[in-house]
C-alpha cells in the first residue's frame, strides 16, 4: 500500500512540477501576478510530495517489503537496520529519488529564505527550479522506478552492495548531492537574470551565500568519498581520478572559479557575463556528472549498470537544458556588458586581475579533467583502442595549473580592486615568502625520502599559509573590522595551506610494504614495528570475517593493536577489506590484510603515511570558510524596493 | 607589468571576440554531446571494455582430462571435435555459477548444442554434491583438479563459457556470469553462424 503511496506522490509531484515551471516563467514574461503567485505554494507542495515518497519508500526498505522490486534489489533480512536507512539511496533509482529530494529541498529553502526578492525573479528562480524537476521527477518516473513491484515477492532480497555498508556512506551521497543539486540554485538565478536582461549587485548578492553553501556542501561530500575511499577500499590512496569521482569534481572546480567571480561581479560589476556562464557551466557540469555516473557511459570502481534507454534520456535532458541556457545567453549576454560603468573597468595591477586569473586557472583545470575522463571515449569513438589516461595524466597536468594558483593566492586578498601599485604587494609578502623558502629548505634537509615532493609542499603551504596570516595581520592593524565575509576566505585559504600539506607530504613520505608474516613474527618498517599475532574468525550481522591482530609498536614500545578485516558478505560472496589504522595528526598507521600464503603466513599490507588527515582537515576548512561566508549580513539585507512594502 | 598604473583602464570587450567566444561555446557544446550520445548508444554493447580474447578464432588447446563422475576415464581435445560444443567452467566455491546454472540448464535443455562442463580446481566430493543439489545440464563434466589446462585455455576465473566449432576452433567466450540476454543476443547467433558456415 505504502510504496502505491509513494509512487501516487511522485506523480503529483510531477504535476506540481510542471505547474511550477510553466504559470510562474509565463507570468513573469507577462506581467501577470496571479500566475507567479502560484511558484511558492508549488515549491512547497513539491517539497512535501517528494518528501512523501521517499518516506514511503524508506518504509520499505525498514519493513524489508521485498515485494517492491528496489528493496528486494538491494536489502537482505540480515542487513543491519543502519543500512536499511541507507540502502534507500545504495543503487540507481534510490540516489536518483534523493537527486530529487535534494532539489526540492533547495527550491523550498529558495521559498522560504528570499521572502524579500521582487517578485518577478522570485517566480523565474523557482520556476526554472521547476524545468530542472520536471526532467527528473519525469526520469524517476519513466525509467527509474523505485515502487515497482515484484509478484510473488520473493522471500529473500539479495544484498546492498558490501562496499556501501559503511558508516561513512550514510551521510556521503547526501552531502554530495546537497552540494551537487546545490548550483541549481545560481543557475536559476543566473537564467532569470538573463530572461530578465540585467544584472546588478543586488541580483549577487542574493546568490552569493547559495553558492557558497552549495560549494560547501560539495566540499565535504566529495572529501568524504575520498576519506571513505581511503579506510574502505584498502588501497590507501585517498583520490583515484577515477570518472565517478571526477564528474563530482568538475562541477567543484568550477563552482569554486564562481565563488570568486561572484564576488567580483558584486563588488565590482566586473566580469557580469563571465559570472553568468560560470553559474550555467557548474550546473551543467552537475548534470555531466549526473549523466556520466548514472548512464554507465565509462566504467569506473563505482561499477554502475549500463542502461542506454536511462543514459538517452538524460543525455536529451541534459541537451535541452545546457543548449536553452546557451542559447539564451547568447542572446542576452552581449547586451548584459553594456551597462559596465567606470567603476568596472580594471588595471593590469589589480585585485580583478588575479581573481581573472584564479578562474582561468581553476576552469583550465575543470577542462583538463573532463578531457581526461572523456578521454576514453573519444579513444573510442575514433577506434584508437581501449585507453585510459589514468593518474599520471591527471596529476601532472593538475600540479601544472594548480601551482600558479597557490602562488598567486596570498596576493589576492592584499590587491586593491581596479589599480595597485605592483610594489606594495610583493613588499609585504617578500618577508613571508622568504621564510617559506627557508622552511621548504629545512624539509628538504629532514625528510628522508622524496625530498623534492616534501620540500614543495612546505613551501606551498606555508607560502599559502603565511600570506593569509599576513592578510589578517594587516586587516587587524588597519581598522579590526572583519567581517565574516573575510573570515570565510580566510578559512578558506588556510584550508588550501592545511591541504597541500597533508596532499603532498603524504606522497614524498608514504611508506607501504607488502609483507608475508608468520603468527608471532615481528616486521620492522622505520621506527615502527608490526607484531603479528595472527588471524581469526568472526561471524558479523551478515558476513563472515577474517580478523587479523596487529600490535604495532613504536620504537619497540606497544603503540595499538588494529584489526584489519577481510569479510566475506554472505548474500553474494563478495569480500571486502576493512582497513585497520591508527589515525593520528602526524600521520596514520595503516595495516590492511591480504591473501593467506599456507603455514599460517598471511600477506600484509603496511601503509605510514604521514599528515595524510591535513588533506580533509584543508577541505573541512574550505567548506567552513564557504558557510562562514554565506552567514555574511550582507546578503540578508535583502528589503523589497520601497514601493512595495513587504 | 611593473609600469602597470600607468596604464589605461582596460577597454570594453568587442562584439566580435564575444561573437567568437560563444560560437566556440556553441561547438564545444554540439561536439560534447555527439559524443556522448556514441557513448550511449555502445553502453550496452556487452562486454566493451573486456579485452578481446587472443584464442578466438584458435584452435582449442590440446587438453587431456578425467571426466568427473568417471575419473578412470579421460577426454581429449580431439574427441570433442566434428560437433560444435559449449564449454562452462565452474566450480563448487563459485557463488556467481549458481547465479547463472538455472540458466544455462534452460539453454542446455533446449539440446541445440553439445553442453560440456569443465569443472575447475575443485574437491572431487563437492563438485558431486553441488550438481545433486543445483542439477547436472552437463553432457559430461571434465575435472581440471589443478588447474593446469585451464592456463592454456586463458581461463583466469569462474565462470567462463566457450563456444568451440565442429573443427575444434575457439569462436566466442564470456568471462563472468551469463544470463539470458547474452544467451540470446550472443551465444546463440555465434552458433547460427557456425551452422550456416557448414
Amino acid at each position: 500500500m505504502l510504496p502505491e503511496l509513494g509512487q501516487i506522490a511522485l506523480i503529483l509531484a510531477l504535476l506540481v512540477a510542471m505547474l511550477q515551471a510553466v504559470l510562474p516563467l509565463a507570468g513573469a514574461q507577462r506581467g501577470k501576478a496571479s500566475w507567479m503567485e502560484v511558484a511558492r505554494p508549488a515549491a512547497y507542495a513539491q517539497l512535501w510530495l517528494v518528501m512523501l515518497a521517499f518516506i514511503a519508500l524508506t518504509v520499505a526498505f525498514v519493513q524489508q517489503d521485498f515485494s517492491v522490486k528496489y528493496v528486494a534489489g538491494n536489502s537482505n533480512s540480515l542487513l543491519p537496520m543502519v543500512y536499511r536507512y541507507t540502502a534507500v539511496w545504495g543503487s540507481h533509482e534510490g540516489s536518483l529519488l534523493l537527486w530529487a529530494l535534494v532539489l526540492a529541498i533547495w527550491t523550498g529553502a529558495v521559498a522560504l529564505f528570499s521572502r524579500g526578492l521582487p517578485d518577478v525573479v522570485m517566480a523565474r528562480v523557482l520556476g526554472v527550479m521547476g524545468v530542472v524537476a520536471i526532467g527528473f521527477l519525469a526520469f524517476l518516473i519513466f525509467t527509474s522506478n523505485p515502487f515497482i513491484r515484484l509478484l510473488p515477492s520473493p522471500g529473500e532480497g539479495r544484498d546492498l552492495n558490501p562496499l556501501l555498508q559503511d558508516p561513512g556512506m550514510i551521510i556521503h551521497p547526501p552531502l554530495l548531492y546537497v552540494g551537487y543539486v546545490g548550483f541549481v540554485v545560481p543557475f536559476a538565478f543566473a537564467i532569470a537574470a538573463l530572461l530578465d536582461g540585467h544584472v546588478d549587485a543586488r541580483w549577487l548578492r542574493w546568490t552569493r551565500p547559495w553558492t557558497n553553501v552549495a560549494w560547501g556542501f560539495l566540499t565535504l561530500g566529495i572529501a568524504l568519498g575520498s576519506w571513505w575511499a581511503y579506510y574502505e577500499l584498502g588501497w590507501g590512496g585517498w583520490w583515484f581520478w577515477d570518472p565517478v569521482e571526477n564528474a563530482s569534481f568538475m562541477p567543484w572546480l568550477v563552482g569554486a572559479a564562481l565563488i570568486h567571480s561572484q564576488a567580483v561581479t558584486e563588488k565590482r560589476g566586473a566580469f557580469r557575463g563571465w559570472t553568468l556562464l560560470l553559474a550555467i557551466a557548474a550546473f551543467s557540469l552537475s548534470l555531466l556528472g549526473t549523466f556520466l555516473v548514472r548512464s554507465g557511459v565509462l566504467t569506473s570502481v563505482h561499477a554502475f549498470a549500463a542502461d542506454p534507454t536511462r543514459g538517452l534520456f538524460v543525455l536529451i535532458f541534459l541537451g535541452v537544458v545546457i543548449g536553452s541556457s546557451l542559447l539564451l545567453y547568447a542572446w542576452r549576454a552581449p547586451q548584459l556588458s553594456e551597462g559596465e560603468s567606470e567603476k568596472s573597468y580594471f588595471a593590469a595591477n589589480s585585485r580583478e586581475t588575479l581573481l581573472l586569473a584564479n578562474n582561468l586557472l581553476l576552469a583550465a583545470a575543470c577542462a583538463m579533467v573532463l578531457l581526461g575522463t572523456l578521454y576514453p571515449l573519444i579513444a573510442d569513438a575514433l577506434e584508437l583502442g581501449k585507453i585510459s589516461v589514468g593518474p599520471p595524466y591527471f596529476s601532472l597536468l593538475f600540479i601544472v595549473l594548480m601551482a600558479p594558483l597557490v602562488a598567486l593566492v596570498p596576493f589576492g586578498p592584499i590587491t586593491k580592486w581596479q589599480r595597485e601599485n605592483l610594489r606594495k604587494p610583493l613588499a609585504m609578502l617578500l618577508p613571508w615568502a622568504g621564510l617559506a623558502i627557508a622552511l621548504a629548505v629545512i624539509a628538504w634537509f629532514v625528510a628522508p625520502q622524496g625530498k623534492l615532493k616534501a620540500a614543495a609542499g612546505i613551501l606551498g603551504a606555508a607560502w599559502v599559509g603565511l600570506g593569509t596570516l599576513r592578510f589578517v595581520w594587516s586587516r587587524l592593524r588597519a581598522n579590526g573590522r572583519f567581517t565574516p565575509e573575510m573570515l570565510g576566505m580566510t578559512l578558506a585559504h588556510t584550508g588550501i595551506a592545511v591541504f597541500l600539506v597533508g596532499a603532498l607530504l603524504v606522497e614524498a613520505l608514504n611508506v607501504q610494504r607488502e609483507l608475508a608474516v608468520k603468527p608471532g613474527q615481528t616486521v620492522e618498517v622505520g621506527r615502527w614495528g608490526f607484531h603479528f599475532q595472527g588471524v581469526d574468525e568472526t561471524q558479523g550481522p551478515n558476513y563472515l570475517s577474517d580478523r587479523g591482530h596487529v600490535q604495532v609498536l613504536r620504537d619497540g614500545k606497544p603503540v595499538t593493536l588494529l584489526h584489519p578485516e577481510k569479510r566475506a558478505y554472505a548474500s553474494g560472496g563478495q569480500v571486502m577489506t576493512e582497513a585497520g589504522i591508527r589515525p593520528g595528526v602526524l600521520g596514520d598507521v595503516y595495516v590492511a590484510i591480504g591473501e593467506p600464503l599456507g603455514d599460517g603466513a598471511w600477506a600484509l599490507r603496511v601503509h605510514i603515511k604521514p599528515f595524510v588527515r591535513w588533506i580533509w582537515l584543508g577541505a573541512a576548512l574550505m567548506a567552513l570558510g564557504g558557510f562562514v561566508t554565506a552567514a555574511d549580513r550582507r546578503f540578508r539585507n535583502h528589503r523589497k524596493p520601497e514601493a512595495n512594502p513587504a | 607589468m611593473s609600469n602597470a598604473s600607468e596604464l589605461p583602464p582596460s577597454p570594453p570587450r568587442s562584439r566580435g571576440a564575444m561573437t567568437f567566444a560563444l560560437i566556440i561555446i556553441g561547438l564545444f557544446f554540439i561536439g560534447l554531446m555527439g559524443l556522448l550520445y556514441y557513448g550511449v548508444k555502445r553502453s550496452d554493447r556487452a562486454g566493451r571494455d573486456a579485452l578481446p580474447s587472443p584464442l578466438i578464432g584458435k584452435p582449442s588447446p590440446a587438453f587431456d582430462l578425467p571426466l568427473l563422475h568417471e575419473p578412470g576415464k579421460r577426454v581429449t581435445n580431439a574427441d570433442l571435435k566434428g560437433q560444435p560444443y559449449v564449454m562452462n567452467v565452474w566450480g563448487s566455491w563459485c557463488p556467481e555459477c549458481r547465479v547463472e546454472h538455472p540458466i544455462l540448464t534452460k539453454f542446455a535443455l533446449t539440446k541445440r548444442v553439445r553442453f560440456i562442463g569443465y569443472n575447475l580446481k575443485d574437491e572431487r566430493q563437492d563438485a558431486l554434491r553441488w550438481l545433486e543439489q543445483f542439477g547436472n545440464p552437463y553432457m559430461m563434466v571434465i575435472a581440471d583438479i589443478e588447474g593446469r589446462a585451464a592456463i592454456d585455455w586463458g581461463i583466469y576465473g569462474a565462470p567462463e563459457t566457450f563456444l568451440v566449432d565442429g573443427n575444434g576452433v575457439i569462436r566466442w567466450k564470456h568471462v563472468g556470469a551469463i544470463d539470458q540476454a547474452i544467451i540470446d543476443h550472443q551465444l546463440i547467433p555465434a552458433l547460427e553462424k557456425i551452422e550456416a558456415g557448414r
